[in-house]
């Protein structure tokens, strides 16, 4: 348990999605010039993220990796997919967003209204996909994958309302003509990240 | 809709460049660039695969079904992306292992699908393959400033090769850590954005 609480802390905090990889950048600066709709984005990504990590999860043990379709016929063991899991994640990826934006408009419409322009941003938010080839990379089995995909969520989730709260308080500040907008919206990521990185190497 | 090639291929440099103007493809931009290595192989993988995409696509473009465009550009340019993967991996496995998920992440750039969409879709081959060059060239442009600034002053080196000297090393040059971490690779890329600006005042935007 403390394991997996670990994993968790890692993934929001020390190995931050946004600020430490940089995934997810084009709309973390695009959509974050107001609280509500950053709000809206971040549980959006947090929603996929914790489906899809898991799901392309089983995709790579079952599919993919090297002599992982023995299940299906002891003949096929000799066969190695991995090159084609960039295809396959992107793939699922994309249908699983199509998949939650059906659910949701069927049975969630409140949620739907809320999240529904996020949704079809997501597919080629590079968080996404880059939360599953992290979880290649790293080998994780399929619990550490949930756990991974709901924190490195819930990590770009924090920093993108951070960005977005500090951007509505910027409005009354003079910024030098040149470094308004994108300019000073580097920067402050950039402090943020800074503050970010106090966190580094705790562990429970 | 008549694009002069030179502007095809020139504007995207500093007029309308990628990275500073349209906000694009930042994400890979920023974590590879600790190394001028590491980021001139990115560089290089960004143009083959913006060039070639560009050209597939605007070959392709008057036979795919407006409906399911993105997913045809998708698989364009995944399947690319795999064969860069593929031979990186067969001829610089070192640095194909500093750069880890992000050639993968080369197929979410968010500038090689908006290039596809927004020119190769609507330009003959020719103009797109200009337009997919200019636009890998002022991403690369970026790129290699950053990294030429974070290898220089985080490590003191060029390209692995020793320039100023480290005082761990016996020489006078103390590096400066912050520079290999990644505030430093915003802060960089903000004052590049700044100066482009400065430059370029009609960039500017209003509402900040």
């Amino acid at each position: 348990m403390e394991y997996y609480l670990n994993l968790m802390l890692k993934a929001i905090f020390v190995e931050n999605m946004a600020l430490t990889f940089f995934l997810g950048m084009c709309s973390f600066l695009a959509v974050s010039k107001r609280v509500e709709t950053a709000v809206g984005l971040g549980i959006a990504v947090i929603f996929v993220l914790t489906i899809t990590v898991p799901a392309n999860n089983l995709i790579q043990t079952y599919l993919l990796s090297e002599g992982a379709m023995q299940w299906l016929h002891p003949s096929l063991a000799a066969y190695d997919l991995s090159f084609l899991h960039l295809l396959c994640f992107i793939g699922s990826i994309a249908a699983m967003v199509q998949l939650v934006e059906m659910t949701t408009e069927r049975f969630f419409p409140a949620l739907h209204g809320t999240l529904g322009i996020f949704l079809p941003l997501i597919a080629v938010n590079c968080a996404i996909l880059g939360g599953s080839l992290f979880m290649v990379e790293r080998d994780y089995n399929f619990t550490e994958s949930v756990v991974f995909g709901i924190g490195s969520g819930i990590g770009w989730f924090l920093a993108i309302v951070a960005l977005a709260a500090i951007r509505e308080r910027m409005r009354y500040s003079n910024v030098p003509p040149a470094l308004r907008g994108l300019g000073m919206t580097f920067i402050v990521t950039g402090l943020i990240g800074i503050g970010f990185m106090a966190f580094g190497g705790i562990q429970l | 809709m008549a694009i002069k090639k030179s502007e095809a291929a020139l504007d995207p440099l500093f007029n309308n460049n990628p990275i500073a103007l349209q906000v694009l493809g930042i994400c890979s931009a920023l974590a590879v660039t600790t190394k001028l290595e590491t980021a001139f192989v990115m560089c290089i993988a960004v143009i083959a695969v913006m060039t070639l995409s560009n050209l597939t696509i605007s070959l392709l473009r008057n036979q795919i079904p407006n409906s399911i465009r993105i997913i045809v550009q998708l698989v364009v340019i995944a399947s690319l992306v795999i064969i860069t993967d593929q031979i990186l991996k067969a001829f610089l496995f070192e640095t194909s292992k500093q750069l880890s998920v992000f050639v993968g992440l080369i197929i979410t750039n968010c500038i090689i699908m908006g290039r596809a969409e927004a020119f190769a879709m609507q330009n003959g081959p020719l103009l797109s393959i200009l337009d997919g060059l200019g636009n890998g060239v002022g991403y690369s442009i970026v790129l290699l400033v950053t990294a030429f600034l974070r290898e220089l002053f985080g490590s003191g080196k060029l390209f692995g090769v020793s320039v100023l000297p480290l005082v761990s090393e016996g020489g006078w040059y103390q590096p400066n850590g912050l520079m290999l971490l990644s505030p430093a690779a915003f802060f960089i890329i903000g004052g590049i954005i700044f100066l482009i600006r400065v430059w370029k005042p009609e960039q500017v935007e209003m509402d900040g």
